[in-house]
Protein backbone atom coordinates (compact mmCIF):
# COMPACT_ATOMS: atom_id res chain seq x y z
CA UNK A 1 0.00 0.00 0.00
CA UNK A 2 1.13 3.48 -0.89
CA UNK A 3 0.71 6.13 1.50
CA UNK A 4 0.82 9.73 0.44
CA UNK A 5 -0.53 12.97 1.39
CA UNK A 6 -3.02 13.50 -1.23
CA UNK A 7 -4.08 11.12 -3.95
CA UNK A 8 -4.84 13.08 -7.67
CA UNK A 9 -6.91 11.67 -10.20
CA UNK A 10 -5.83 12.72 -13.58
CA UNK A 11 -3.00 13.47 -14.84
CA UNK A 12 -4.25 16.74 -17.10
CA UNK A 13 -3.01 19.80 -16.90
CA UNK A 14 -4.89 20.41 -13.86
CA UNK A 15 -3.82 17.49 -11.90
CA UNK A 16 0.08 18.42 -12.68
CA UNK A 17 -0.70 21.91 -11.11
CA UNK A 18 -2.34 20.68 -8.71
CA UNK A 19 1.19 18.55 -8.12
CA UNK A 20 3.28 22.16 -8.03
CA UNK A 21 0.54 24.12 -5.84
CA UNK A 22 1.00 20.96 -3.32
CA UNK A 23 5.00 20.33 -3.82
CA UNK A 24 4.95 24.51 -2.94
CA UNK A 25 3.45 24.06 0.49
CA UNK A 26 5.45 20.38 1.11
CA UNK A 27 2.54 17.88 0.73
CA UNK A 28 3.48 14.66 -1.09
CA UNK A 29 1.23 13.06 -3.51
CA UNK A 30 0.75 10.33 -5.96
CA UNK A 31 -0.37 11.16 -9.35
CA UNK A 32 -2.96 8.36 -10.83
CA UNK A 33 -4.30 8.31 -14.99
CA UNK A 34 -5.67 6.02 -16.97
CA UNK A 35 -4.13 7.00 -19.90
CA UNK A 36 -0.32 5.74 -20.43
CA UNK A 37 1.20 8.95 -20.86
CA UNK A 38 0.33 12.74 -18.23
CA UNK A 39 -1.11 15.56 -20.35
CA UNK A 40 -4.84 14.24 -20.28
CA UNK A 41 -7.02 15.64 -23.19
CA UNK A 42 -3.92 18.14 -24.21
CA UNK A 43 -1.66 15.56 -24.75
CA UNK A 44 -4.25 13.13 -26.34
CA UNK A 45 -6.84 15.23 -28.45
CA UNK A 46 -5.18 18.43 -29.23
CA UNK A 47 -1.00 17.85 -28.94
CA UNK A 48 -0.49 20.10 -31.91
CA UNK A 49 -3.15 22.57 -31.82
CA UNK A 50 -2.52 26.25 -30.08
CA UNK A 51 -4.64 27.45 -27.24
CA UNK A 52 -3.62 30.82 -26.84
CA UNK A 53 -5.21 31.37 -23.36
CA UNK A 54 -3.03 30.71 -20.62
CA UNK A 55 -1.94 33.48 -18.94
CA UNK A 56 1.63 34.99 -19.32
CA UNK A 57 2.05 32.45 -22.86
CA UNK A 58 0.35 34.20 -26.32
CA UNK A 59 0.04 30.72 -27.93
CA UNK A 60 1.77 27.27 -26.61
CA UNK A 61 0.11 23.55 -28.64
CA UNK A 62 -1.22 21.17 -25.57
CA UNK A 63 2.02 18.99 -26.07
CA UNK A 64 4.19 21.90 -25.29
CA UNK A 65 1.71 22.84 -22.23
CA UNK A 66 2.36 19.45 -20.64
CA UNK A 67 6.08 19.27 -21.72
CA UNK A 68 5.94 22.47 -19.31
CA UNK A 69 4.48 21.60 -16.83
CA UNK A 70 6.13 18.32 -16.28
CA UNK A 71 8.97 20.39 -16.27
CA UNK A 72 7.65 22.85 -13.65
CA UNK A 73 6.74 19.95 -11.12
CA UNK A 74 10.15 18.28 -11.59
CA UNK A 75 11.89 19.41 -8.61
CA UNK A 76 9.14 17.90 -6.65
CA UNK A 77 9.55 13.89 -7.88
CA UNK A 78 5.98 12.43 -7.46
CA UNK A 79 4.73 9.55 -8.85
CA UNK A 80 2.85 8.88 -11.80
CA UNK A 81 0.60 5.57 -11.82
CA UNK A 82 -0.22 5.25 -15.31
CA UNK A 83 -1.88 2.95 -17.77
CA UNK A 84 -4.22 2.27 -14.65
CA UNK A 85 -7.86 3.41 -13.70
CA UNK A 86 -9.26 4.38 -9.89
CA UNK A 87 -12.46 1.48 -9.55
CA UNK A 88 -12.77 1.91 -5.57
CA UNK A 89 -12.49 4.95 -3.11
CA UNK A 90 -13.31 4.03 0.76
CA UNK A 91 -13.47 5.79 3.61
CA UNK A 92 -10.91 3.97 6.36
CA UNK A 93 -11.43 5.82 9.39
CA UNK A 94 -9.64 9.52 8.70
CA UNK A 95 -8.31 8.46 5.43
CA UNK A 96 -9.23 7.37 2.13
CA UNK A 97 -8.36 4.13 0.37
CA UNK A 98 -8.20 3.92 -3.40
CA UNK A 99 -7.60 0.72 -5.47
CA UNK A 100 -7.07 0.59 -9.36
CA UNK A 101 -7.61 -1.66 -11.71
CA UNK A 102 -3.69 -3.01 -11.29
CA UNK A 103 -4.55 -3.86 -8.60
CA UNK A 104 -2.13 -0.61 -6.93
CA UNK A 105 -3.86 0.51 -3.24
CA UNK A 106 -3.13 3.93 -2.03
CA UNK A 107 -4.12 5.85 1.09
CA UNK A 108 -4.29 9.23 1.82
CA UNK A 109 -6.72 11.80 3.56
CA UNK A 110 -7.31 13.95 0.60
CA UNK A 111 -7.99 12.75 -2.94
CA UNK A 112 -8.03 15.47 -5.52
CA UNK A 113 -10.09 14.23 -8.58
CA UNK A 114 -9.11 16.51 -11.94
CA UNK A 115 -10.55 14.09 -14.21
CA UNK A 116 -11.83 16.44 -16.67
CA UNK A 117 -14.71 14.32 -18.32
CA UNK A 118 -13.35 11.47 -17.25
CA UNK A 119 -11.21 8.58 -18.25
CA UNK A 120 -10.85 7.72 -22.15
CA UNK A 121 -12.13 4.11 -23.20
CA UNK A 122 -12.23 2.66 -26.67
CA UNK A 123 -15.59 3.03 -27.88
CA UNK A 124 -17.25 0.11 -28.10
CA UNK A 125 -19.31 -1.54 -31.20
CA UNK A 126 -23.02 -0.25 -30.34
CA UNK A 127 -24.89 -3.37 -31.21
CA UNK A 128 -26.27 -5.01 -27.95
CA UNK A 129 -25.09 -8.71 -28.77
CA UNK A 130 -21.71 -7.47 -28.73
CA UNK A 131 -21.41 -7.22 -24.81
CA UNK A 132 -21.98 -10.93 -24.66
CA UNK A 133 -19.09 -11.47 -27.17
CA UNK A 134 -16.76 -8.88 -25.49
CA UNK A 135 -13.14 -10.19 -24.67
CA UNK A 136 -13.69 -13.28 -26.10
CA UNK A 137 -14.88 -12.74 -29.63
CA UNK A 138 -14.61 -9.30 -29.68
CA UNK A 139 -11.50 -7.06 -28.82
CA UNK A 140 -11.02 -3.41 -28.48
CA UNK A 141 -7.12 -3.78 -28.39
CA UNK A 142 -5.04 -6.49 -28.96
CA UNK A 143 -2.74 -7.71 -25.78
CA UNK A 144 -2.37 -11.41 -27.06
CA UNK A 145 -1.66 -11.85 -30.33
CA UNK A 146 -1.37 -15.59 -30.11
CA UNK A 147 -5.12 -15.94 -29.73
CA UNK A 148 -5.24 -14.97 -33.48
CA UNK A 149 -3.85 -17.86 -35.30
CA UNK A 150 -5.10 -19.35 -38.17
CA UNK A 151 -9.03 -17.75 -37.83
CA UNK A 152 -10.85 -15.44 -39.71
CA UNK A 153 -10.72 -12.15 -38.22
CA UNK A 154 -12.90 -9.52 -39.54
CA UNK A 155 -11.02 -5.74 -38.65
CA UNK A 156 -13.36 -2.49 -38.39
CA UNK A 157 -11.96 0.89 -38.74
CA UNK A 158 -10.00 3.03 -41.04
CA UNK A 159 -7.03 4.51 -38.60
CA UNK A 160 -3.50 3.24 -38.12
CA UNK A 161 -4.73 0.67 -35.52
CA UNK A 162 -7.03 -1.12 -37.52
CA UNK A 163 -4.47 -0.69 -40.71
CA UNK A 164 -1.36 -1.40 -38.57
CA UNK A 165 -3.16 -4.63 -37.03
CA UNK A 166 -4.61 -5.51 -40.41
CA UNK A 167 -1.26 -5.56 -41.66
CA UNK A 168 0.50 -7.58 -38.61
CA UNK A 169 -2.11 -10.46 -38.54
CA UNK A 170 -2.18 -11.06 -42.42
CA UNK A 171 0.65 -13.19 -42.14
CA UNK A 172 -1.40 -15.97 -40.51
CA UNK A 173 -5.22 -15.37 -40.44
CA UNK A 174 -7.82 -14.12 -42.81
CA UNK A 175 -8.65 -10.44 -43.04
CA UNK A 176 -11.41 -8.79 -43.59
CA UNK A 177 -10.86 -4.87 -43.05
CA UNK A 178 -14.37 -3.01 -42.63
CA UNK A 179 -14.58 0.68 -43.03
CA UNK A 180 -17.65 3.15 -43.39
CA UNK A 181 -15.82 4.93 -46.33
CA UNK A 182 -13.10 4.34 -48.91
CA UNK A 183 -10.86 7.05 -47.56
CA UNK A 184 -8.82 5.72 -44.98
CA UNK A 185 -6.53 7.93 -42.64
CA UNK A 186 -2.80 6.07 -42.05
CA UNK A 187 0.65 6.70 -43.18
CA UNK A 188 1.41 6.41 -46.58
CA UNK A 189 3.60 3.39 -46.37
CA UNK A 190 0.83 1.38 -44.51
CA UNK A 191 -1.74 2.01 -47.09
CA UNK A 192 0.11 0.67 -50.13
CA UNK A 193 1.41 -1.83 -47.91
CA UNK A 194 -2.45 -2.57 -47.41
CA UNK A 195 -2.76 -2.43 -51.28
CA UNK A 196 -0.04 -5.06 -51.97
CA UNK A 197 -1.87 -7.21 -49.13
CA UNK A 198 -5.08 -7.22 -50.85
CA UNK A 199 -3.86 -7.80 -54.21
CA UNK A 200 -2.34 -10.74 -52.90
CA UNK A 201 -5.39 -11.65 -51.58
CA UNK A 202 -4.19 -11.70 -48.10
CA UNK A 203 -6.78 -9.07 -46.82
CA UNK A 204 -9.98 -8.22 -48.15
CA UNK A 205 -11.07 -4.37 -48.07
CA UNK A 206 -14.95 -4.02 -47.54
CA UNK A 207 -15.72 -0.34 -47.89
CA UNK A 208 -18.12 1.40 -47.63
CA UNK A 209 -19.37 -1.17 -45.21
CA UNK A 210 -20.48 -0.82 -41.48
CA UNK A 211 -21.09 -3.43 -38.86
CA UNK A 212 -25.01 -4.65 -39.28
CA UNK A 213 -25.61 -7.72 -37.10
CA UNK A 214 -23.30 -10.36 -35.20
CA UNK A 215 -25.13 -13.84 -35.96
CA UNK A 216 -26.61 -14.86 -32.51
CA UNK A 217 -25.89 -18.40 -30.67
CA UNK A 218 -23.22 -19.02 -28.40
CA UNK A 219 -20.26 -18.29 -30.15
CA UNK A 220 -20.13 -15.98 -32.92
CA UNK A 221 -19.27 -17.55 -36.61
CA UNK A 222 -20.37 -15.09 -39.07
CA UNK A 223 -21.36 -11.37 -39.04
CA UNK A 224 -23.45 -9.36 -41.49
CA UNK A 225 -22.06 -6.03 -42.97
CA UNK A 226 -23.68 -3.38 -44.86
CA UNK A 227 -23.16 -1.57 -47.87
CA UNK A 228 -23.96 1.99 -47.85
CA UNK A 229 -26.31 1.61 -50.55
CA UNK A 230 -27.76 -1.03 -48.24
CA UNK A 231 -26.43 -4.40 -50.16
CA UNK A 232 -26.07 -6.64 -47.17
CA UNK A 233 -22.93 -9.72 -47.06
CA UNK A 234 -22.08 -12.06 -45.01
CA UNK A 235 -18.65 -12.96 -44.02
CA UNK A 236 -17.16 -15.57 -41.64
CA UNK A 237 -15.36 -14.30 -38.68
CA UNK A 238 -13.92 -15.98 -35.45
CA UNK A 239 -12.98 -13.13 -34.32
CA UNK A 240 -13.96 -9.24 -34.25
CA UNK A 241 -11.44 -6.02 -33.61
CA UNK A 242 -12.41 -2.78 -33.44
CA UNK A 243 -10.92 0.45 -33.70
CA UNK A 244 -12.90 3.35 -33.02
CA UNK A 245 -11.18 5.67 -31.23
CA UNK A 246 -11.42 6.68 -27.54
CA UNK A 247 -14.08 8.25 -25.95
CA UNK A 248 -14.35 10.03 -22.46
CA UNK A 249 -16.71 8.14 -20.06
CA UNK A 250 -17.28 9.17 -16.29
CA UNK A 251 -16.65 5.73 -15.51
CA UNK A 252 -16.69 4.64 -11.69
CA UNK A 253 -16.23 8.26 -10.43
CA UNK A 254 -20.07 8.16 -10.60
CA UNK A 255 -20.08 5.15 -7.86
CA UNK A 256 -18.09 6.82 -5.34
CA UNK A 257 -20.96 8.74 -3.34
CA UNK A 258 -20.29 11.92 -4.44
CA UNK A 259 -23.31 14.33 -5.72
CA UNK A 260 -22.96 14.63 -9.79
CA UNK A 261 -24.95 16.79 -11.41
CA UNK A 262 -25.17 16.25 -15.68
CA UNK A 263 -21.66 14.69 -15.62
CA UNK A 264 -19.70 17.06 -13.25
CA UNK A 265 -19.31 16.87 -9.47
CA UNK A 266 -20.20 19.81 -7.36
CA UNK A 267 -18.16 21.47 -5.11
CA UNK A 268 -17.86 24.64 -3.12
CA UNK A 269 -15.41 27.81 -4.31
CA UNK A 270 -13.76 28.05 -1.23
CA UNK A 271 -11.96 25.06 -0.74
CA UNK A 272 -13.24 23.28 -4.02
CA UNK A 273 -14.45 20.06 -1.79
CA UNK A 274 -17.24 17.78 -2.97
CA UNK A 275 -19.91 16.35 -0.16
CA UNK A 276 -17.04 14.17 0.76
CA UNK A 277 -15.00 15.94 3.69
CA UNK A 278 -11.49 15.34 2.10
CA UNK A 279 -12.41 14.89 -1.50
CA UNK A 280 -12.08 17.78 -4.00
CA UNK A 281 -12.87 18.24 -7.84
CA UNK A 282 -10.91 20.21 -10.21
CA UNK A 283 -10.94 21.13 -13.72
CA UNK A 284 -13.67 20.60 -15.72
CA UNK A 285 -14.99 17.85 -13.72
CA UNK A 286 -16.15 20.10 -11.07
CA UNK A 287 -19.01 22.68 -10.91
CA UNK A 288 -20.30 25.74 -9.54
CA UNK A 289 -22.21 28.77 -10.23
CA UNK A 290 -20.34 30.62 -13.03
CA UNK A 291 -17.67 27.68 -13.42
CA UNK A 292 -15.72 27.76 -16.45
CA UNK A 293 -14.39 25.60 -18.61
CA UNK A 294 -11.07 26.57 -19.10
CA UNK A 295 -7.41 25.34 -18.46
CA UNK A 296 -6.54 28.46 -16.26
CA UNK A 297 -9.54 28.22 -14.06
CA UNK A 298 -8.25 24.46 -13.34
CA UNK A 299 -5.13 26.21 -12.35
CA UNK A 300 -6.96 28.00 -9.96
CA UNK A 301 -9.16 25.86 -8.42
CA UNK A 302 -5.60 23.51 -8.00
CA UNK A 303 -3.97 26.45 -6.28
CA UNK A 304 -7.01 26.42 -3.65
CA UNK A 305 -7.88 22.49 -3.24
CA UNK A 306 -3.64 22.09 -2.68
CA UNK A 307 -4.00 24.45 0.04
CA UNK A 308 -7.49 22.88 1.69
CA UNK A 309 -5.55 19.58 1.92
CA UNK A 310 -3.06 20.88 4.20
CA UNK A 311 -5.20 20.90 7.06
CA UNK A 312 -5.98 16.84 6.81
CA UNK A 313 -2.70 16.16 5.71
CA UNK A 314 -1.00 17.64 8.89
CA UNK A 315 -3.85 18.16 11.17
CA UNK A 316 -1.36 19.75 14.09
CA UNK A 317 0.35 22.52 12.00
CA UNK A 318 -1.09 25.38 10.69
CA UNK A 319 -0.97 26.52 7.24
CA UNK A 320 1.04 30.14 6.61
CA UNK A 321 0.80 31.86 3.24
CA UNK A 322 4.12 32.28 1.24
CA UNK A 323 5.22 33.54 -1.44
CA UNK A 324 7.53 31.94 -3.73
CA UNK A 325 9.85 34.91 -4.74
CA UNK A 326 10.71 35.29 -1.06
CA UNK A 327 9.85 32.20 1.08
CA UNK A 328 13.20 29.93 1.68
CA UNK A 329 11.22 26.87 2.97
CA UNK A 330 9.82 27.13 -0.56
CA UNK A 331 12.72 27.71 -2.71
CA UNK A 332 14.47 24.54 -0.55
CA UNK A 333 11.49 22.51 -2.04
CA UNK A 334 12.04 23.79 -5.59
CA UNK A 335 15.79 22.58 -5.18
CA UNK A 336 16.94 26.32 -5.64
CA UNK A 337 20.77 26.78 -4.58
CA UNK A 338 21.41 30.14 -2.29
CA UNK B 1 -29.96 36.14 -36.43
CA UNK B 2 -30.60 33.04 -38.33
CA UNK B 3 -32.48 30.56 -36.48
CA UNK B 4 -31.13 27.01 -36.23
CA UNK B 5 -33.20 23.87 -34.92
CA UNK B 6 -31.81 21.00 -33.34
CA UNK B 7 -34.10 18.28 -33.27
CA UNK B 8 -33.60 15.73 -30.81
CA UNK B 9 -33.34 11.64 -31.75
CA UNK B 10 -36.87 11.51 -30.26
CA UNK B 11 -37.82 14.72 -32.70
CA UNK B 12 -38.05 17.48 -30.16
CA UNK B 13 -37.56 20.64 -31.41
CA UNK B 14 -35.09 23.22 -30.25
CA UNK B 15 -34.96 26.35 -32.22
CA UNK B 16 -32.36 28.59 -31.38
CA UNK B 17 -30.81 32.18 -32.73
CA UNK B 18 -27.16 31.78 -33.47
CA UNK B 19 -25.01 34.49 -34.67
CA UNK B 20 -23.59 34.46 -38.06
CA UNK B 21 -19.92 33.24 -37.47
CA UNK B 22 -20.84 31.04 -34.93
CA UNK B 23 -21.04 27.33 -34.98
CA UNK B 24 -23.91 25.05 -34.66
CA UNK B 25 -22.28 23.69 -31.90
CA UNK B 26 -21.56 27.17 -30.10
CA UNK B 27 -25.29 28.01 -30.59
CA UNK B 28 -25.79 24.68 -28.80
CA UNK B 29 -23.77 25.28 -25.92
CA UNK B 30 -24.65 29.04 -25.88
CA UNK B 31 -28.54 27.68 -25.56
CA UNK B 32 -28.15 25.29 -23.38
CA UNK B 33 -29.38 22.53 -25.73
CA UNK B 34 -29.31 18.92 -24.85
CA UNK B 35 -27.49 16.35 -26.95
CA UNK B 36 -24.16 18.43 -27.87
CA UNK B 37 -21.14 17.46 -25.61
CA UNK B 38 -18.71 19.08 -27.68
CA UNK B 39 -15.96 17.93 -25.29
CA UNK B 40 -12.81 19.48 -26.92
CA UNK B 41 -14.60 22.87 -27.12
CA UNK B 42 -14.63 22.83 -30.82
CA UNK B 43 -11.25 21.62 -31.55
CA UNK B 44 -12.30 18.83 -33.79
CA UNK B 45 -10.63 16.68 -31.69
CA UNK B 46 -13.51 14.26 -30.10
CA UNK B 47 -16.57 14.22 -32.12
CA UNK B 48 -18.75 14.70 -29.85
CA UNK B 49 -20.71 17.36 -31.10
CA UNK B 50 -21.81 14.54 -34.26
CA UNK B 51 -25.23 15.60 -35.94
CA UNK B 52 -27.24 14.57 -38.58
CA UNK B 53 -27.90 16.66 -41.41
CA UNK B 54 -31.69 15.89 -43.64
CA UNK B 55 -30.71 16.05 -47.19
CA UNK B 56 -32.45 19.07 -47.88
CA UNK B 57 -29.61 21.16 -46.38
CA UNK B 58 -26.89 18.41 -46.35
CA UNK B 59 -25.51 19.59 -50.00
CA UNK B 60 -25.62 23.28 -48.94
CA UNK B 61 -23.43 23.37 -46.43
CA UNK B 62 -19.21 23.72 -47.40
CA UNK B 63 -18.02 20.14 -48.01
CA UNK B 64 -16.15 18.60 -45.08
CA UNK B 65 -12.59 18.72 -44.72
CA UNK B 66 -10.92 15.20 -44.28
CA UNK B 67 -9.91 16.14 -40.64
CA UNK B 68 -13.45 15.98 -40.06
CA UNK B 69 -14.04 13.03 -41.64
CA UNK B 70 -11.23 11.08 -39.87
CA UNK B 71 -12.90 12.43 -36.77
CA UNK B 72 -16.54 11.44 -37.87
CA UNK B 73 -15.48 7.89 -38.32
CA UNK B 74 -14.84 7.80 -34.70
CA UNK B 75 -18.20 9.08 -33.45
CA UNK B 76 -21.28 7.04 -32.50
CA UNK B 77 -22.78 5.24 -35.32
CA UNK B 78 -21.95 7.60 -37.97
CA UNK B 79 -23.67 7.83 -41.52
CA UNK B 80 -23.58 9.55 -44.80
CA UNK B 81 -24.94 12.70 -43.83
CA UNK B 82 -22.73 12.99 -40.51
CA UNK B 83 -21.11 16.25 -39.72
CA UNK B 84 -19.70 17.77 -36.59
CA UNK B 85 -21.42 20.97 -35.49
CA UNK B 86 -18.51 22.42 -35.07
CA UNK B 87 -17.38 22.72 -38.48
CA UNK B 88 -20.85 24.06 -39.58
CA UNK B 89 -20.53 28.28 -39.26
CA UNK B 90 -23.81 29.88 -39.50
CA UNK B 91 -24.17 32.22 -42.56
CA UNK B 92 -27.18 34.33 -43.61
CA UNK B 93 -28.11 31.57 -45.79
CA UNK B 94 -28.23 28.68 -43.20
CA UNK B 95 -31.22 30.68 -41.74
CA UNK B 96 -33.91 27.91 -41.13
CA UNK B 97 -30.90 24.57 -40.77
CA UNK B 98 -32.28 21.44 -38.74
CA UNK B 99 -29.74 19.35 -37.60
CA UNK B 100 -30.46 16.02 -35.48
CA UNK B 101 -28.37 15.04 -32.81
CA UNK B 102 -27.72 11.36 -32.42
CA UNK B 103 -29.27 8.90 -30.00
CA UNK B 104 -26.13 9.36 -28.10
CA UNK B 105 -22.66 11.00 -28.27
CA UNK B 106 -20.56 8.62 -26.42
Amino acid sequence: MIKTDVIIIGAGPTGLFAVHQLGIIGLKCEVIDNLDRAGGQCIELYPDKPIYDIPGIPECTGGQLTEGLLKQIKPFKNNFHLGQRVEEVKQENNSWAVKTNSGNIFSAPNIIIAGGVGSFEPRKISLKEAEKFEGKQIFYSVTNKDLFKNKKISIFGGGDSALDWALELSKSNEITLVHRRNEFRGAAHTLSEIKKKEKEGKIKVKTPYSLKSITDGQTMSEIKIEHEDGKVETIGTDYILSFFGLIMKLGPIADWGLNINNKTIPVNTESFQTNKEGIFAIGDICTYPGKLKLILSGFHEAALAARACFKRARPNETYKFEFTTASKSIHGRLGLKK
Amino acid sequence: MPKITYISHEGKKNTAEVAVGSSVMEGAIQNSIEGIDADCGGSMACATCHVYVPENWFDKLEKSQDAEQDMIDMAYEPKKNSRLSCQIIVTKELDGLEVITPIKQT
